[in-house]
């Protein structure tokens, strides 16, 4: 019979857990005083020393880290241990400003291999499955990340990396893909190119998907889960912490169980830093305790999501965090109303006339905050009359309005108008930037 | 009696008409008559031609979003009061006219031809035919 799990820890009772946290806290905290001189400055100036950490419930008396900090010691200021440990390096896509570097020692590696595995297992699959990766190899952990995952589980890996879409599907109709990893909006982008070119589901042998690297919505999933016919499920991960992994969802598909004997999470107030109890809304933050050559110290994700003990039909007790419900820093101040991203696409997938390719504008007109949603129309979407294109409309931006708080414009736009991304999608355009405010 | 209309979604940005035009003319497709109807954001490219359903086609083909709608096409005479005359009798038997264009054509010099969309065609057409207003057929219309 196929594993259910991959580590009997995924289901061990919670006082084993916090043990197990404990005693490896201690000793992360004890190596980075000792060999990251950043910690070990913070620690004294914060009067801590290494050996008041004895439990998890002093994770509290613990500095931030701040991605910043990782800009400032760049390249390889806070490692850990020594370059000639460290067998490989992965970068952040770095958007804005320097790019964050990070490191893997043997054991790193290992780890990780074995928390994808986990994912992985998660979803069904097992050795028997062929998983195919449509993630970036290269800088990028989503590449490599997923591949050592699926080696480690005996599965067999299709290294596809990015691009050339309508290869990809060749690839997974001949070689007999059965597992996908990529991000959803190319999940989608795969199968809308599939129908184009004539191909049916039932053509490919696909069954599932692991799908992260962005945030996503349930509506999302709908959509497919429809077009692919496949189980699509998230799986949560930053390089800074280890890569794709960090946490995933089981077959409940009720949140993301975070791989807590690795990375202990916290639920923060963004603005005041307040642990905030189980259950409400926050910043996520990050302590690894086991890795050897990036620890970190409670890292702030930038991700909001809320966490929950709650048991879990999958019977791990890992801990589960909410699909993230958008990054502090993807959020847009919009005439002073908070607005993610997420919000907006979960208003545009209730409605069969659009498509989820949209493009969020956002501008400053006469010191005013305008907000704008491109939008594509589906390509069957009766369209003879203005009236009926005009209700859609109308029935758009009313429900936009009703999510948002704020009034928004919607333009439709003709099918595959919008670019496509083989990787993170560029949903917004905020012009806004380039305003002194 | 009805006619096969196609409606192509365009967006008002420069160069998208002459996108669906080129299409067509790569396709071979001729138009007999046409009408535009414009919004702020948007227009939608009314079009009778000669091979309604090669020309969705290819329109889909070519990434636009292409609805196909059935019309009526009405001959009148080209003189004042023509076109009065087939309106009062939708009028009468209470027909709403949603949209109509109206074209002329090379051969046919006598007559002014009108596309008419309707709430409710089967009134129109019973209303029309009675009252001695010729109707087109689709092919008449196509080999024009």
């Amino acid at each position: 019979m196929a594993r259910q799990y991959w580590n009997p820890i995924e289901t061990a009772p919670y006082h084993e857990m916090k043990a197990l946290q404990s005693y490896r806290l201690s000793r992360m905290v004890r190596r980075v005083y000792e060999n990251v001189p950043f910690y070990r400055r913070k620690l004294d100036e914060m009067g801590v020393k290494p050996e008041d950490i004895r439990s998890v419930e002093d994770l509290r008396l613990l500095p931030f880290t701040y991605k910043q900090d990782l800009r400032d010691n760049y390249p390889y200021g806070l490692f850990a241990t020594p370059m000639d440990q460290v067998v490989r390096i992965h970068a952040s896509s770095g958007t804005t400003g320097k790019q964050t570097v990070v490191g893997y020692t043997e054991e790193d590696i290992h780890i990780w291999g074995e928390i994808a595995a986990r994912a992985l297992t998660a979803i069904g699959a097992n050795e028997k499955d062929f998983v195919h990766v449509s993630y970036g190899y290269g800088l990028f952990t989503g590449g490599l990340g997923m591949h050592y995952g699926a080696e480690a589980m005996h599965a067999t890996a299709i290294p596809a990396s990015t691009g050339n879409t309508k290869r990809q599907i060749q690839i997974m109709k001949d070689f007999g893909s059965t597992i996908l990893c990529c991000t959803p909006s190319y999940a989608l982008y795969l199968g809308e190119t599939m129908r184009d070119m004539g191909i049916q589901p039932s053509e490919i042998r696909l069954r599932a998907g692991l799908f992260g690297a962005e945030p996503w919505t349930e509506e999302m999933r709908q959509q497919i889960q429809s077009l692919l016919y496949i189980k699509a499920h998230d799986i949560y991960g930053l390089s800074e912490i280890m890569g794709p992994g960090v946490a995933f969802e089981c077959s409940a598909q009720q949140g993301l169980h975070i791989n807590e004997d690795h990375f202990i999470p916290e639920i923060i107030d963004p603005d005041t830093g307040e642990v905030l109890p189980e259950g409400e809304t926050g910043e996520l933050v990050f302590t690894t305790v086991t890795k050897e050559a990036l620890p970190l110290i409670r890292y702030r994700t930038r991700d909001i999501a809320t966490l929950s003990r709650e048991k879990c039909p999958c019977g791990r007790t890992l801990i589960k965090m909410s699909k993230p419900k958008g990054r502090s820093d993807d959020m847009l101040i919009i005439r002073g109303v908070n607005v993610f991203p997420s919000q907006i696409e979960s208003v545009l997938l209730e409605f069969p006339e659009v498509s989820p390719h949209y493009l969020i504008v956002v501008d400053r007109v006469n010191n005013l905050d305008t907000l704008e949603v491109q939008v594509e129309l589906s390509a069957d979407t009766p369209i003879d009359m203005v009236r009926s294109l005009e209700k859609t409309e109308k029935r758009l931006r009313a429900a936009l309005e009703s999510t948002l708080g704020i009034a928004a414009k919607v333009t439709f736009v003709s099918p595959k108008t919008i670019a496509r991304s083989e990787g993170k999608a560029k949903r917004v355009i905020d012009k806004r930037a380039n305003i002194l405010y | 009696m009805t006619i096969k209309q196609l409606s192509a979604f365009v967006e008002n940005k420069p160069g998208r008409l002459a996108e669906i035009t080129e299409v067509l003319h790569e396709s071979n497709v001729d138009i007999r008559a046409m009408s535009i109807a414009d919004t702020t954001d948007f227009g939608i490219l009314r079009l009778i031609v000669n091979c309604p359903d090669k020309a969705e086609k290819a329109l889909r083909d070519a990434g636009f979003t292409v609805s196909q709608t059935s019309v009526i096409a009405i001959c009148v005479n080209d003189e004042p009061g023509g076109l009065h005359h087939a309106l009062k009798v939708l009028s009468q038997v209470g027909v709403d006219v949603e949209y109509m264009y109206a074209f002329i054509s090379r051969e046919d010099r006598s007559g002014a031809f009108v596309i008419l969309r309707v709430g409710d065609e089967e009134t129109a057409l019973e209303a029309l035919r009675k009252n001695n207003i010729k109707l087109l057929a689709a092919e008449s219309i196509y080999d024009m």
